[in-house]
């Protein structure tokens, strides 16, 4: 890159960025960013290429037959819902975790910050297995819960209750750093002018958080969409009823059937991807707004 | 409104941040709280606008106790330091925030509000700003947002906490007077906190010396200058040059230097205290002083000629060990010093510090030259 910018007789620099010597911390814009397209397609793109090639073997027909086969369909529907169910759910314990975790001072503090992580470190099937016998009907929760006739384990609520776990850490770790940024003269600033402490979350906190609030569980949302470990333990797996979607790829894997597996999967990766590209934009115009680039 | 303070004091942990502090803001003054950092001023600052807790003491306004009484119901407007200007918010609605965060039945109609904003616009030159976001405007147009959104309310005081500590030179100085002209027009009881002597001076009706957790002094600006109680206060306010020494027969020596003193009956240990325009320059020593100085440095820029001279044959007092002479561009020219030039220097007035914690006494030797029975050195 330094090369094509110096033979380039124009006065004026080209790449400005790119040209500017203040950035080079690390060796040459043209390497890093070759490495990291390596890197990206070696990790990200080849496989989705993959899943793509294997998709495209079928004709449209059978793709569509496939993708809305009626027990598929239900479990779009028990996967959907109870992803979004857990994802809101996330989205409110989070922001508390993380609110707790940035405004107080209490023993333990630091023991809770690094629990928030055990679900992304923690192998899913454990956590699966865990949950199902704690929820069961003679577990510590279950037997509580049958009580006052609720039952989680083997119901849609358990899939909820599987996939609100596994991806809390994702709303807590997104909101934490921005509520640590936020000037506490903003909120002084708001109460010095009468803001009733309502006002000043409804008003001045939360438009502050909300786009990493958003982040974060849209990032939940789509983790959850795809869980399949911690959630086919406890959901009790009953066809149209209990079956989430990553269970029927995992049923057409076991038929050996694979064009139909990565058909279903696809169905997954686009709803994910089109979310996550939803909310990147959406935020960059937000961004650009209060940032005023 | 007048602001009390009676007894306030503030401890941070080990620090003692504010020691039984007392003081009268009056009505519709402009006051400066100034001092060093770790003085203890934005925290007084704060405990007045209810944004801290003072461990004892009260505060009161206009009489009344508003000790226990919360920030949001004391009534007052705050400007931050770094504007705190909601960044989501448009000028406009960050203007009318404090407008419509009222209770629901003193909540002026929106039409009002609206017709409030924009005469608060109108008044801070930026109406054609409304629309924009805060980080679409410089440093010295959010400052002007942030006081037009302190004072929506009509508050009865307003605070400020070094409101133009994070502005270049220019544009502070620019703000500096549309504030005051700002008072002026609606006179407000307004304090504000400031490290910078020049700023005070020049923007206040009063001004309240403080350090460490201690208010030194209080006084109009020009007194303050002109009669410093404490040699805090004297070294705070502006440069000053330092003859350290010793008292003996009305005169005050250290090395070869030595100065008269007319009228002193005291003996021994003695500081006297020289503003840069209270002493003159010469090419050679004069019957009342004996200062001899090198040439360091000469600055021409300003109104005045700064000469920085060293002492030659004694030490003045501080770890720079440099005077600080102001001269007239006229005398420059007829004068020519350069670096490397011997001058003396002649005080006209001074003021000397004998003891510890006494004030200072104003000595003055053109009178006293005058009067016959003055005995001359020499």
């Amino acid at each position: 890159m330094s090369t094509a910018h110096q033979a380039s007789a124009a006065p004026q620099q080209r790449w400005p960025r790119i040209g500017n010597r203040s950035k080079r911390v690390l060796p040459g814009f043209g390497l890093s960013l070759g490495i990291s397209l390596l890197f990206i397609s070696l990790i990200l793109m080849l496989p989705l290429t993959g899943l793509v090639m294997e998709v495209s073997a079928m004709s449209f027909d059978q793709f569509w037959f496939v993708i809305t086969d009626p027990r598929v369909v239900a479990s779009y529907k028990v996967t959907g819902f109870a992803a979004l169910t857990a994802s809101l759910f996330n989205g409110i314990a989070g922001l508390l975790l993380a609110w707790v975790l940035v405004r107080y001072e209490f023993p333990g503090k630091r023991l809770i910050d690094a629990v928030i992580d055990l679900p992304f470190a923690l192998p899913t099937a454990v956590a699966g297995i865990v949950l199902a016998t704690l929820f069961a009907e003679n577990g510590w929760y279950g037997q509580w819960l049958s009580k006052l006739g609720i039952e989680v384990a083997f119901t849609p609520v358990g899939i909820v209750v599987a996939m609100a776990f596994t991806s809390l850490p994702f709303v807590v770790r997104t909101v934490q750093p921005v509520l640590e940024e936020l000037a506490p003269e903003d909120e002084e600033a708001a109460v010095s002018m009468g803001a009733s402490d309502g006002l000043v979350f409804r008003r001045v906190i939360f438009p502050a958080l909300w786009p990493a609030l958003l982040t974060g569980v849209a990032l939940s949302f789509t983790r959850s969409l795809g869980e399949f470990g911690a959630v086919i333990f406890i959901a009790g797996n009953m066809p149209y009823v209990s079956e989430v979607t990553s269970l029927m790829i995992f049923i057409r894997l076991q038929e050996y059937d694979y064009a139909a597996a990565s058909a279903i999967a696809s169905v997954i990766l686009l709803v994910s991807l089109v979310m996550l590209f939803a909310i990147t934009l959406w935020q960059a115009r937000y961004l650009k707004r209060v940032e005023g680039r | 409104m007048t602001i009390t303070v009676d007894g306030i004091s503030k401890r941070f942990g080990k620090f003692q941040a504010l020691d039984n502090v007392s003081l009268d803001i009056p009505e519709g003054k402009l006051t400066a709280l100034l001092g060093p950092s770790g003085s203890g001023k934005t925290t007084l600052l704060r405990i007045i606008a209810g944004l801290e807790s003072a461990d004892n003491g009260q505060i009161a306004f206009s009489g009344q106790d508003v000790t226990n009484l919360h920030v949001r119901d004391r009534n007052i407007g705050f400007v931050f330091q770094h504007y705190a200007l909601f960044r989501h918010m448009t000028v406009a609605e960050n203007i009318a925030f404090g407008l419509n965060a009222l209770p629901r039945k003193q909540r002026p109609p929106k039409a009002k509000i609206q017709k409030r904003v924009s005469e608060l616009l109108e008044m801070i030159q930026l109406p054609h700003l409304a629309q924009r976001f805060p980080a679409q405007l410089s440093g010295g147009q959010k400052q002007r947002v942030a006081l037009a959104r302190s004072i929506a309310t009509r508050p009865k005081v307003l605070l400020l906490d070094e409101p133009f500590g994070a502005l270049d030179a220019k544009v502070r100085k620019d703000l500096r007077r549309w504030l005051r002209n700002l008072h002026d027009e609606f006179h407000f009881t307004s304090l504000f906190v400031t490290h910078d002597q020049e700023e005070a001076l020049e923007l206040s009706d009063q001004v309240v010396v403080m350090s460490q957790g201690h208010v030194e002094q209080v006084n109009e600006p020009t007194e303050l200058y002109a009669r410093p109680d404490s040699r805090f206060v004297f070294d705070f306010l502006g440069q000053v040059n330092v003859l350290s020494g010793e008292v003996k027969h009305g005169t005050l020596s250290q090395g070869n230097a030595w100065v008269t003193v007319p009228g002193i009956q005291h003996q021994g240990d003695a500081q006297l205290y020289l503003r840069p325009h209270e002493v003159r320059l010469a090419t050679a020593p004069s019957p009342r002083a004996n200062l001899p100085l090198r040439i360091e440095a000469v600055s021409l820029i300003g109104s005045e000629v700064r000469v920085e001279l060293r002492p030659e044959g004694w030490e003045s007092e501080g770890s720079d060990n440099i005077w600080e002479v102001g001269i007239s561009h006229a005398e420059f020219n007829q004068q020519r010093p350069v670096r490397g030039d011997l001058r003396y220097a002649v005080p006209e007035v001074g003021h000397l510090f004998t003891g510890t914690g006494a004030r200072p006494a104003t000595v003055g030797w053109a009178e006293a030259e005058q009067t016959p029975n003055i005995r001359l050195i020499n």
